[in-house]
């Protein structure tokens, strides 16, 4: 059939020093394609030097349903944060 | 844990469109957000991959090799556009496969617009100039839209219009500084596209059926009217620079309102096209669905390829 393309996830690497993005998602039956695609699709103005293509099917996301008890073992730890602490006016950096 | 009731997942999911925050697919949502969205972001997407046809029709023609790489670069960056939304819109739930059927079968809409034909070169100048821009004045604000995928995807898109809209208006400008003929093909392709470019926005607000709720929901962030206004606003005075005359009658600048006065488009000519009785509808269905199915070939081979690739690696690893 012709419509059982895979669906891709496409992440752009836009400068050497800079992390892969998610842009965005392309269909392809191989990886080389998906390659090709996301280039055609993602790069068309020199928006990266670097491509990554993962198959969608392949991510393991967390449930935003339990983004509560997730994410909450980092709420009320302002010691985390430098602001937190008070030092004597006289340092004036650090 | 048990499911949250559909209480509390409603009060979240109005709490993040109040918020201002951005709903994100896999988040609960409610049945008719999705299918509005669904709804919304297909019919763009088929926009985009539709209205490759009437500028396309254009490329083997266009009058010099810039032209004609500019032409190629817009019409190339508008089925670009497509899949970004075709992209967005599979998020929601619906495969690439379902929404080309609902388009083929007539089920889903394209933008009325790209129903009109394109007989001159200056129809390459209108579109951009014109087409394009009403399509910036709708976007826009869509960047700030509260489904995040449509969102970020009309960030991508907005970035690569503004490129269409001023070669169109370059083409337009070309045609006002040349020729009386050259001249009077630009006023014509204004005549041509003006009224239908404002019928883009959409029906009246009085009788705008899917505004309010998309108003509420954050999806829209103005009304039709509203838009309608702000692009003849920003649009008559290009056409007074460049010596075109907007073909009506009743447009005059309101000092009280700040604001053009202009006509009312014709409704009627508008609810005929959607019927399917525009001058282009049957060609643009049976091109995209040719397209469609002269490529089945391909799509079907490259799946073979891949099937074949895959079974030589495992052999080998075996
Ligand atoms: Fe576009
Ligand atoms: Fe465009």
């Amino acid at each position: 059939m012709s419509d059982n393309w895979n669906l891709w996830e496409v992440f752009v690497r836009p400068r050497r020093g800079l992390d892969h993005v998610h842009a965005g998602s392309v269909h392809a039956p191989d990886a080389e394609i998906a390659l090709q695609h996301a280039r055609d699709l993602f790069t068309r103005r020199g928006e990266g030097v670097s491509l990554w293509v993962v198959r969608s099917a392949d991510i393991v996301a967390s449930d935003p349903g339990d983004a509560g008890e997730l994410f909450d073992p980092a709420d009320g730890k302002d010691y985390r944060y430098p602001t937190h602490y008070e030092l004597p006016d006289e340092v004036a950096n650090m | 844990m048990p499911a949250p009731a559909s209480e509390t997942r409603q009060n979240r999911f109005d709490r993040v469109i109040a918020a201002d925050q951005r709903i994100e697919p896999d988040d609960w949502m409610p049945e008719d957000y999705r299918k509005n969205l669904i709804r919304q972001i297909a019919q763009h997407a088929h926009s985009e991959i539709i209205g490759m046809q009437p500028e396309g029709n254009w490329l083997t023609r266009a009058p010099s090799l810039r032209r004609k790489s500019i032409l190629l670069a817009k019409v190339q960056d508008e089925a670009g556009h497509g899949l970004y939304l075709y992209g967005a819109a599979e998020t929601l739930g619906i495969t690439r496969h379902e929404l080309l059927d609902l388009l083929h079968t007539g089920r889903q809409k394209y933008a009325n617009i790209f129903n009109y034909p394109t007989p001159t070169w200056a129809d390459m100048g209108a579109i951009g100039w014109l087409v394009d821009g009403a399509a910036i004045t709708n976007q826009i604000p869509l960047c700030r839209c509260s489904f995040g995928p449509y969102a970020r995807a009309m960030v991508r898109i907005c970035k690569e219009e503004s490129f269409h809209q001023r070669q169109g208006f370059e083409i337009m400008v070309t045609l006002c500084n040349g020729t009386v003929e050259q001249k009077a093909m630009a006023q014509e392709a204004l005549n041509r596209w003006w009224w239908p470019t404002l019928m883009m926005f959409g029906p009246p607000d009085t009788e705008s059926a899917h505004s309010q709720k998309s108003m509420q929901w954050k999806i829209k962030r103005f009304t039709n009217d509203e838009l309608r206004q702000k692009f003849v606003d920003a649009t008559v005075p290009q056409a007074d620079l460049i010596g075109l005359t907007v073909p009506d009658p009743e447009l005059a600048w309101n000092d009280e309102r700040g604001h053009y006065d202009f006509g009312e488009p014709d409704w009627d000519e508008l609810r005929r096209v959607v019927a399917g009785d525009g001058p282009c509808n049957a060609e643009r269905m049976a091109t995209r669905k040719g397209a469609h199915d002269d490529g089945a070939w391909v799509r079907e081979a490259a799946v073979a390829h891949a099937e074949k690739v895959a079974a030589r690696t495992a052999e080998i690893a075996a």
